[in-house]
This record gives structure tokens, C-alpha cells and sequence, in this order.
């Protein structure tokens, strides 16, 4: 095994198109277990440590620009405002040591479909700017997934930044699981409100072979929301809208049955926390009218 | 390979390091620095909790690589790097910190009362867990001794909910987690004390 260790962006770069085999590694939440457990024997390991850019984030007027190894504990600290679905994601992320390393950038180059951070990437919106020595392209999130463990990476690509759509609307998260800290999630959601296009957002996590949005659910509700003069009325969304939503975001749901839970579970599970979310996030829309701070 | 980096505010140099080989290890079996426990392997119980450039981290998930350059802090350092933030808010010469030797001979009992800690350097936060009872089997002990030493350090006058969430990524198979907060809460009282009395 080699250990890589460029000190610049541009050295990673060349380090990867050299060595397109060669694992990157930042906060070694899954790459490390891996190896501790003797599952994994890359033939290089391309240490992302050393890279300023990595660790940066810009807060633009549209989009926030974050680095790929901007760990979560940063997130949660300095970006709740902006984005506050990740920033309740990211305080789900397994313990405080954890989220000190991890970042954004890891999840999406592992892809599990476990992982905490996509749902809120989904809901809200993001293109994943990945770079190699032939040059930058931005993958919109939603064409970024591709498989279970899969993504849409060329093998000499590494991941720059994740330019995510600031909040506009109030945005939630949340996650099933055994305890609230260190676990994979039997199942996540996120939803974000997005007032200025009168649209709504959805992702589900840990319960399809990749994270994926619920387009039905979402195609209904702008629907139903637009008939019915919400966005400008603010009036309670009826209950028999909110079950069709859950009933439609439960249905988007093709998970498994493994240890951590069954099918039948899982999607239940996501219907409840979609009407959960539909409530919490509408009545932050309606109150205040955009309280974009997320609730526990 | 090899790997230059500072533990215990003393600079070290680990040679022969495999390239896979996680921080926690060449800690243990290259430096003879067996405090940081060895648990999981996989970031699950925060046994191996030390700090890395001033922030908490389980070892087990770090490089031997990635902490070229870079500052670690373990359990036997942390009586004193507790001292040298009281007395000098940090070390800023070099020349303080936990010589490697110092570090293998650290025990709570050179020929002193264990029970008290009488005679032997400690942190606060070590102090407090003795007096507490907050030791049991020991194993989670130092990982939970350098997570609760940061968050004190950070957070003052911590709630109960901030005791809970700075430790919640550290297991105690004991669960003798009662006592642990009581000893978090007795450190705290401790220290504002004494900054009330500075």
C-alpha cells in the first residue's frame, strides 16, 4: 500500500489520474473500517487532509459553496440558517468525534444509500462539482446516485465542492433509529418548502437502493398546495392532502428487509415521517412565514 | 513509512509505520502509549478518543499518515495539558508537555492511594472521576476523560443535555453512565469555583 499525500488540490488531481485505483481519504469514517476490519486493501490511499480548499465553504447569493471535507460539526455550527435540513442532518451523523472529521464529501463518495446527509441534499437541492486533470463538470444531485454504493464519479474524478440552493423555505430532517447517536439509519427523510418557486422537495434515505426524491409525492402536493391557494392563504393543509402526500411518499419507498429493519417498516415509517414534516415545515411557513431555523 | 508528529506537546517520530495503519495503533504498539483503548476499530465507542490538533477524534479513524505535522493529545498527557492551560492558557515555548518515557510510566498509582489519586498528577476532570465513582471496569475511562476534558474546556457550565451530547459518542458496557454525569457535573462546579476564586 502507498499513502499519498498531496499538499494541494492540483497534486491530488495528478495523484488520481496517476493512480485511478487510489482510495481518497479524509475523514475515515468508512475507509478506515474498512481497512481496521480487513475488508479493504486499497493499493493507494490519497490522503485529502492536507487540502485548504477542501475544508472551505462560501456562502453565496444563491448557492453555499462547501467543501468537501468541511466536517459536519462545522455544518451545524455555521451553516444552520442557510441550510438548515443539513445542518439537522449533520447533527445525526454518529458522535461528536465523527462529525469532527466527516464530511459532505464523504457520504457522497461512499453513496450508501445510509447515508445521513443525502435526504437533505435531495430536499434542498444541490449540484456535486467533481474535478480531474481533464477538467470540472457539476453533477446535479439527483443524476449523482447511481447505484447501491455508486455514483456517478469517473475513476480519475475527485469531489470539490457541493454547491447546495440556500434555504428559501423552512426545510426538516429526520431519521429512525434505535438511539440518537451512533446509528446507520433505518430510514431518513427530508423535506424542504421552497416558497419563491411554490415547490416542495423531497429525499429518502436507507430506503431504496440509492437515495432518491419522491417525484409523485412532491408533483402532488405542489398540485394540491397550488389548487387550494396555500402558499398565499397559509391556511392548514387538510389532513386528507397531508395522507395522500405521506401515502405517496411511502409508496416512492422500495426498500429491503435486512438487520436493521423490514420493507413493511421501512415504509411505513418514511409515510409517517413525511406527514410529520409536512406539518412541522408548514407550520413554520405559516407562522412566521420563514423561519428557516430547523427544529429539533 | 515514517511519521514526525507531536504527542504530548513533545515532538515524536514513529518509524516502520504501515501505510493502513491507524493513528490508535502506532499510539499503542509503536509508542508504547497503551491509554487510548482499543475497542471497536470502528469509531463506534470512543475508547480511542484523543485529540488531534485540539479536536476529539476516535484514533481508530485517523491514517498513522494523517497526522504528519500535526499535535495529539492522549489520556497520559492530559493531566498536563490541563495544568499548562490553567497556568499558561496553553503551551506556546515547546518545552512543556509529556516526554514519551514520562507518558509509558503515567499510572494513577506510583506507590500512592489509587482510591484518591493522592500524589499523583491529574487533571480536574481525572480527580473528579475518581471522587465520583465514575470509574468501573476502566476501558471507557480515558476516552471519556479527553472527550469531557474538551467539552469543560469549551463549554464551562455545561446542561445536562450538553454532558450527554459531548459523550454520546462514548460507550460505557458498564453503563455506569450515572456516575460518569455526575463526575462531568462535579469537574464543572469545580472549575467555575475556581475561577470564582482567581
Amino acid at each position: 500500500m502507498d499513502f499519498l499525500r498531496p499538499a494541494s488540490w492540483e497534486e491530488a488531481l495528478a495523484a488520481k489520474a496517476e493512480h485511478p485505483t487510489a482510495v481518497p481519504l479524509s475523514g475515515g469514517t468508512d475507509v478506515m473500517v474498512e481497512i481496521n476490519f480487513d475488508h479493504r486493501r486499497p493499493e493507494y490511499l490519497l490522503d485529502l487532509n492536507r487540502i485548504e480548499l477542501l475544508r472551505e465553504w462560501e456562502v453565496g447569493e444563491e448557492n453555499v459553496r462547501l467543501g468537501a471535507a468541511v466536517p459536519y460539526t462545522q455544518i451545524m455550527e455555521n451553516l444552520r440558517t442557510e441550510l438548515p435540513g443539513l445542518a439537522l442532518a449533520s447533527h445525526t451523523v454518529a458522535s461528536p468525534q465523527i462529525r469532527n472529521r466527516g464530511g459532505v464529501g464523504g457520504n457522497l463518495g461512499t453513496a450508501s444509500p445510509a447515508g445521513d446527509a443525502h435526504p437533505a441534499l435531495l430536499a434542498a437541492g444541490a449540484e456535486v462539482e467533481v474535478e480531474s486533470v481533464r477538467g470540472n463538470r457539476f453533477i446535479p444531485i439527483d443524476e449523482f446516485y447511481t447505484g447501491v454504493k455508486r455514483n456517478a464519479l469517473q475513476p480519475d474524478e475527485l469531489i470539490k465542492t457541493v454547491h447546495i440552493k440556500k434555504a428559501d423555505g423552512p426545510q426538516q430532517y429526520s431519521k429512525v433509529g434505535t438511539r440518537n447517536a451512533m446509528v446507520i439509519a433505518v430510514c431518513a427523510f427530508g423535506l424542504a418548502l421552497h416558497p419563491e418557486t411554490r415547490t416542495v422537495r423531497t429525499g429518502i434515505g436507507s430506503a431504496a437502493p440509492t437515495p432518491i426524491r419522491a417525484k409523485e409525492a412532491e408533483a402532488f402536493l405542489n398540485a394540491a398546495l397550488e389548487e387550494g391557494g396555500f402558499w398565499d392563504n397559509g391556511k392548514i393543509i387538510t389532513p386528507s392532502i397531508a395522507k395522500q402526500f405521506a401515502d405517496l411518499c411511502s409508496g416512492a419507498a422500495n426498500p429491503i428487509d435486512d438487520v436493521r429493519g423490514t420493507a413493511k417498516y421501512r415504509r411505513h415509517a418514511v409515510g409517517i415521517m413525511a406527514r410529520r414534516q409536512l406539518g412541522w415545515t408548514w407550520e413554520q411557513y405559516r407562522g412566521t412565514g420563514r423561519t428557516l431555523e430547523g427544529a429539533a | 513509512m515514517r511519521v514526525n508528529f507531536t504527542v504530548n506537546g513533545r515532538p515524536q517520530e514513529a518509524d516502520d509505520v504501515w501505510e493502513g495503519e491507524s493513528l490508535l495503533y502506532v499510539l499503542r504498539e509503536r509508542l508504547g502509549l497503551p491509554g487510548s483503548k482499543n475497542a471497536c476499530e470502528q469509531g463506534e465507542c470512543g475508547s480511542c478518543t484523543v485529540r488531534l490538533d485540539g479536536v476529539p477524534v476516535c484514533s481508530c479513524l485517523v491514517a498513522a499518515g494523517q497526522v504528519e505535522g500535526r499535535e495529539v493529545v492522549t489520556v497520559e498527557g492530559l493531566a498536563e495539558f490541563a495544568k499548562e492551560r490553567t497556568e499558561h492558557a496553553g503551551c506556546a515555548s515547546g518545552t512543556c508537555g509529556t516526554s514519551l518515557d514520562a507518558a509509558k510510566k503515567w499510572e494513577a498509582k506510583p506507590g500512592q492511594d489509587s482510591q484518591t489519586g493522592e500524589g499523583v498528577e491529574l487533571s480536574p476532570i481525572q480527580q473528579a472521576f475518581i471522587d465520583a465513582g465514575a470509574v468501573q471496569c476502566g476501558f471507557c475511562t480515558p476516552g471519556l476523560l479527553v472527550a469531557a476534558d474538551e467539552m469543560l474546556e469549551r463549554n464551562p457550565s455545561p446542561t445536562d443535555a450538553d454532558i450527554r451530547e459531548a459523550l454520546s459518542g462514548n460507550l460505557c458496557r458498564c453503563t455506569g453512565y450515572e456516575k460518569i454525569l455526575d463526575a462531568v457535573r462535579l469537574a464543572a462546579a469545580r472549575q467555575e469555583r475556581q475561577g470564582e476564586a482567581v
